[in-house]
């Protein structure tokens, strides 16, 4: 589905990412993990052709993406859902949806998949129809989540990417979040590629994980596996502190 | 949008019939200017209150409109009609082509960009003395005509203007609700997030800056032949300012808003003759009034204002 070869971002100087691969099979749910900085949100960022990639391989499907703008990337199956959401606040529920489903309006004969496909998000989040005519600022933290997550949906994507959806969230919204995720992989068989900082309940989800520090993938391997890894443990899931602390 | 056509056709009926409760003369005059005006603040706000772009340099457009509708009826022989959607091209072309660079750049550096282009165009219109007439104007400019039907006092010209303006009202509501509308707020809330549902951000800016453009060089040409003459000072900086401020006082936003905005600044400046050229402050102290006050404009102000006055029955906002 996705393959990224020797991938290089730089923000002016600052080199990103270096050298990163990795890739998603379909139906595949795969997490990125990793500390503040380590160059999560450049990675689909560069995906997103939101900045542009310096050098290496973006392969979707086995069709280059790279050097394309954001538009085509979208066209092509690649859709994102931000960090921190993003939702157009002074927008409606619906406009929001409507606008996930922007690229799709150009194509004739759509308006009635489109009308299908809104009624589907609002079947899957029951919320969002109550507050269809409501602005999308007024609404909490996990709707917005939700909306953000249906918005991105509207696309049609074959590729999800998901910009830690659980921040700034009350746990109990967080599980329903990660709910989300895994029905979206089981009923609807959305390839996912997701980005958390709250790396034990993404790698409880995931099939497969990457670990990225300061723009390296430092350890990549099945999520379970990951889940038992003595250094992922320590550095990321707030095991073996207290051996540490007593040290 | 049911009630949004219902809102226009009440504004039309409104409009037309205005001239026939009012008498003939100053009043008529002023309205058309209030036309004029509601034209090139709705051009304003598409970019401003829509996309969330600003521009300092509108009045560049008008007058590249006026001169370009003035020079081409007292110079060459064409048809000022011809020449009214010749020049609206023209001037959407050379804004959709200096739109690519200019609006790369965001805030205060997009402001001081624009506002270059104004002073440019202002200058231009200054030192071209052969072709404008410099600092003395360019007089014997016609009015339009269809036919035998000259368009040579205050009532033709007011239907004349304000049938241009309802057109370019209904246009814009049109817009607003359609997808590129949508596309236009969602820049405006989240370039990012636009972008990452596929919306084109750097051609959509420039396409509404170009559409801004265009429906202020109209205003511009229907301005010369109302006029008959133009000089350089109807175009230059503070009329940039102005803009901005029937934008902002009538609502960011919102189309009625540009028109509501219009009205009030364009009847303010007759009312505020006695203060002379302090004027300008007046319009300063609104500006910064109504930021603090009604930080919506008078569209949203005044219903807001209202149901504080009168709380509606059943709610307790």
């Amino acid at each position: 589905m996705l393959k990224i070869k020797n991938l290089n971002t730089y923000y002016g100087k600052v080199h990103a990412l270096k050298n990163v691969s990795l890739h998603l099979s379909k139906g595949e749910i795969v997490t990125l993990i990793g500390a503040n900085g380590a160059g999560k949100t450049t990675l689909l960022n560069s995906l997103s052709a939101i900045i542009p990639a310096a050098s290496g391989e973006l392969l979707l499907e086995g069709k280059s993406i790279a050097g394309l703008p954001a538009d085509r990337v979208v066209s092509l199956g690649l859709s994102q859902v931000p960090e921190g959401r993003q939702v157009f606040n002074p927008l409606t529920v619906e406009e929001n949806l409507e606008l996930g489903a922007y690229l799709r309006y150009r194509a004739r004969g759509q308006q009635g998949a489109i009308k299908e496909d809104l009624q589907r998000m609002f079947a899957m989040f029951p919320r969002l129809e109550e507050r269809r005519r409501q602005a999308a600022g007024t609404l909490s933290g996990g709707e917005q989540q939700m909306l953000a997550i249906g918005r991105a949906l509207m696309a049609r994507p074959k590729l999800l990417l998901l910009d830690e959806p659980s921040m700034g969230l009350a746990p109990l919204v967080v599980q329903d979040i990660f709910k989300v995720i895994q029905r979206l992989r089981s009923e609807e068989g959305t390839t996912i590629l997701l980005v958390e900082q709250n790396a034990r309940a993404a790698l409880k989800v995931a099939d497969r994980g990457y670990v990225l520090e300061t723009g390296k993938v430092i350890l990549e391997g099945v999520a379970s596996e990951l889940l038992e890894n003595k250094d992922v443990q320590r550095a990321y899931l707030g095991r073996d502190k207290k051996e540490i602390w007593e040290r | 949008m049911k009630s949004d056509k219902l809102k226009f056709l009440l504004f039309a009926v409104v409009v037309l019939a205005i001239p026939l409760f009012i008498p003939k003369g100053y009043l008529t005059n002023v309205l058309i200017f209030v036309g004029i005006n509601s034209m090139l603040a709705l051009g304003l706000n598409l970019l401003l209150g829509y996309a969330g772009q600003i521009s300092l340099g509108q009045a560049a457009f008008f007058g590249l409109g006026a001169y370009g509708s003035g020079v081409l009826n007292t110079q060459y022989v064409i048809n000022p009609w011809l020449a009214m959607a010749l020049v609206a091209v023209g001037v959407a072309a050379f804004a959709f082509a200096i739109g690519f660079p200019v609006l790369r750049l965001k805030g205060h550096y997009l402001a001081m960009a624009t506002l270059g282009v104004g002073v440019i165009a202002y200058i231009s219109f200054n030192e071209t003395v052969d072709l404008t007439g410099g600092p003395s104007g360019l007089s014997g400019i016609e009015n339009l005509s269809i036919g035998s039907f000259v368009f040579d006092s205050d009532i033709k010209n007011y239907y004349l203007v304000w049938s241009f303006a309802l057109v370019s009202i209904l246009l814009a509501m049109n817009m607003v609700n359609s997808r590129f509308g949508r596309g236009l707020r969602a820049i405006h809330d989240s370039e990012v997030a636009a972008r990452v549902m596929g919306v084109n951000a750097r051609l959509m800016k420039v396409q509404v800056f170009a559409l801004s453009a265009f429906i202020s060089a109209i205003a511009g040409s229907l301005y010369c032949h109302v006029m008959t003459f133009i000089s350089p000072t109807s175009f230059s900086f503070p009329v940039s300012i102005e803009l901005l401020t029937m934008v902002v006082i009538g609502g960011l936003g919102s189309v009625f808003g540009s028109v509501l905005g219009a009205l009030l600044l364009t009847l303010l400046p007759e009312m505020l003759r006695a203060f002379q050229d302090m004027d300008i402050i007046v319009y300063g102290l609104l500006l910064i009034s109504m930021t603090i006050y009604l930080p919506g404009g008078l569209v949203r102000g005044i219903p807001a204002l209202f149901r504080k006055i009168v709380p509606a029955r059943g709610s307790h906002a």
